[in-house]
């Protein structure tokens, strides 16, 4: 899958969660912009991990603090 | 004159005027201040002037029902556990002063572990100096970095504290959810070293894991087990051993944490294990290695309350009888609980939300009984709790006596 097919997916996975209904952008931050508390992190990564069968450790998501890290994140992890 | 002794050796105008390191705290100091400025009593600041036993004390004044310790089994007055204390210290003095590694290993430290090795029939036990040590050492002693680490997201924060100092691959799935556990140990690596950590009685709510199956899809993927038994150990199974006895999976387990702060009713913590290299993490733990040993008295009396707790199965029947009887009573008052069923001596009252809480708490300690005030993020879901711990020291008349208390401030505060 290429980053933009990845891009896509992430896009309708976010849906339930952007409360707000946010303009998503690769700039936009999951913790100022989104508000995700940790709880709603843990849900939208299972979500993810689940789609893609992939793991994002937490190691992996303290690296992650915007929309296109994370989509980026996502094309790698699931390439390999 | 050199240019350079006339200038400052610091800007004079610092970037952010009134910002220091601190400033990271302003929202938890604005959200105190807050709180107090109502003439709130602290929660947070709460002094026993006297104890007067396992369930009475003067607080702040007052004679109060404590229904907020994890005295569970009333040792803290028992006077044979109180007589060895009293010896120990005599005998040996009043610490250590070392690590256990060099001067920190007296008699009573080789004792206390034996008697652990007794109450749970398996082959190392090594104590700490607290139970946060106990599971800071031990996770992130075996799980380094490259290791994957798959835990519950409700878990102590000791355990996350472990985790973070390991540095191993932290992969949390949602609370006592089975299925999320194992998508998760299916798409660990081939060859990653793979550690479970589950814990038997979740202390917020004080709901119980479901370790029969979790322990057993562990195994399955060929991953170790520890689990943190805090807040069962004296109370729940045949024998007190906690949540994997009950469950009888015991023996499938690799690591059992504990802590004498609770059941023990002094302080300290433990592993318990039957791994044949076990005895290595002595030399290679360093919140083991790096700390002073606890004090002989200490050890003495965890020694001796450990010994009785084995024999404790009356005291474990009427402490099941008054979490029964606290459960039923609050449900049928109208208060919202965290579990269905009582599944262990905490009882959680849901508040609906911080200011009322904070308001129902103190009613509460108004009224003669004290209960642990628990807001996010110690809670899960950022969850405000009026958390309810019994002891089997509670008479069932003191149960009734909680239950009147509970029913006034309730009202009071319009809750129920």
């Amino acid at each position: 899958m290429d980053r933009a097919e990845v891009d896509t997916k992430i896009r309708s996975l976010i849906e339930p969660f952007n409360k707000k209904g946010i303009a998503i952008k690769d700039e936009t931050t999951f913790q100022n912009d989104l508000e995700f508390d940790s709880l709603t992190v843990m849900d939208f990564v299972a979500e993810i991990e689940d789609e893609f069968d992939i793991i994002i450790s937490m190691n992996q998501q303290a690296e992650i603090e915007n929309y296109g890290q994370l989509v980026d994140a996502v094309t790698k992890l699931q390439a390999d | 004159m050199s240019e350079g002794i006339s200038q400052p050796d610091q800007p004079q105008a610092l970037e952010g005027e009134g910002k220091d390191l601190f400033s990271k705290f302003d929202d938890v100091i604005a959200l105190r201040e807050g709180l107090l400025s109502s003439g709130q009593e602290d929660p947070f600041n709460l002094v026993m002037e006297k104890v007067l036993s396992p369930t009475r004390a003067i607080c702040n004044g007052r004679d109060t029902i404590l229904l907020g310790t994890y005295n569970y089994m009333g040792m803290t007055f028992d006077p044979d556990v109180v007589e060895a204390g009293k010896q120990a210290l005599s005998d040996f003095g009043t610490g250590t002063t070392g690590s256990r590694v060099l001067n920190g290993t007296y008699q009573g430290h080789k004792e206390v572990e034996q008697a652990l090795m007794d109450y749970y029939e398996m082959d190392h036990a090594m104590v700490f100096s607290t139970g946060y040590q106990a599971n800071l050492g031990i996770i992130s002693t075996i799980a380094g970095k490259g290791d994957y680490i798959v835990l519950d997201i409700d878990s102590h924060a000791s355990i996350w504290d472990g985790c973070a100092l390991g540095q191993a691959e932290v992969v949390p799935f949602k609370h006592n959810d089975i299925e999320a556990m194992e998508k998760r140990l299916k798409r660990i690596p081939e060859g990653a070293g793979k550690l479970v950590i589950l814990e038997g009685v979740y202390s917020m709510l004080g709901d119980v894991a479901p370790l029969k199956e979790m322990v057993a899809v562990a195994k399955k993927y060929g991953a170790m087990v520890l689990v943190d038994e805090a807040h069962s150990m004296g109370f729940i199974g045949e024998n007190g051993r906690g949540v994997v006895e009950d469950a009888g999976v015991i023996d499938d387990v690799d690591f059992i944490i504990g802590t004498f702060s609770k059941s023990v009713g002094t302080v300290g913590g433990f592993c318990v294990s039957n791994h044949p290299k076990f005895e290595i993490m002595r030399l290679v733990c360093r919140p083991y290695v790096f700390t002073a040993s606890l004090p002989p008295s200490v050890v003495a009396t965890a020694c001796t309350s450990i010994r009785k707790l084995m024999h404790g199965s009356n005291k474990r029947a009427h402490l099941w009888e008054n979490s029964k009887a606290l459960h039923k009573g609050l449900k049928d008052l109208g208060f919202k609980l965290g579990t269905e069923e009582p599944q262990s001596a905490i009882i959680a009252v849901i508040m609906p939300d911080l200011q009322q809480g904070a308001a129902m708490w103190e009613a509460l300690i108004q009224g003669g009984l004290y209960v642990n005030l628990a807001r996010p993020p110690a809670t899960p879901a950022n969850m405000t709790l009026l958390r309810c711990s019994l002891c089997a020291e509670h008479s069932e008349e003191e149960v009734g006596e909680i239950l009147s208390i509970f029913e006034k401030a309730g009202k009071q505060i319009g809750i129920i």
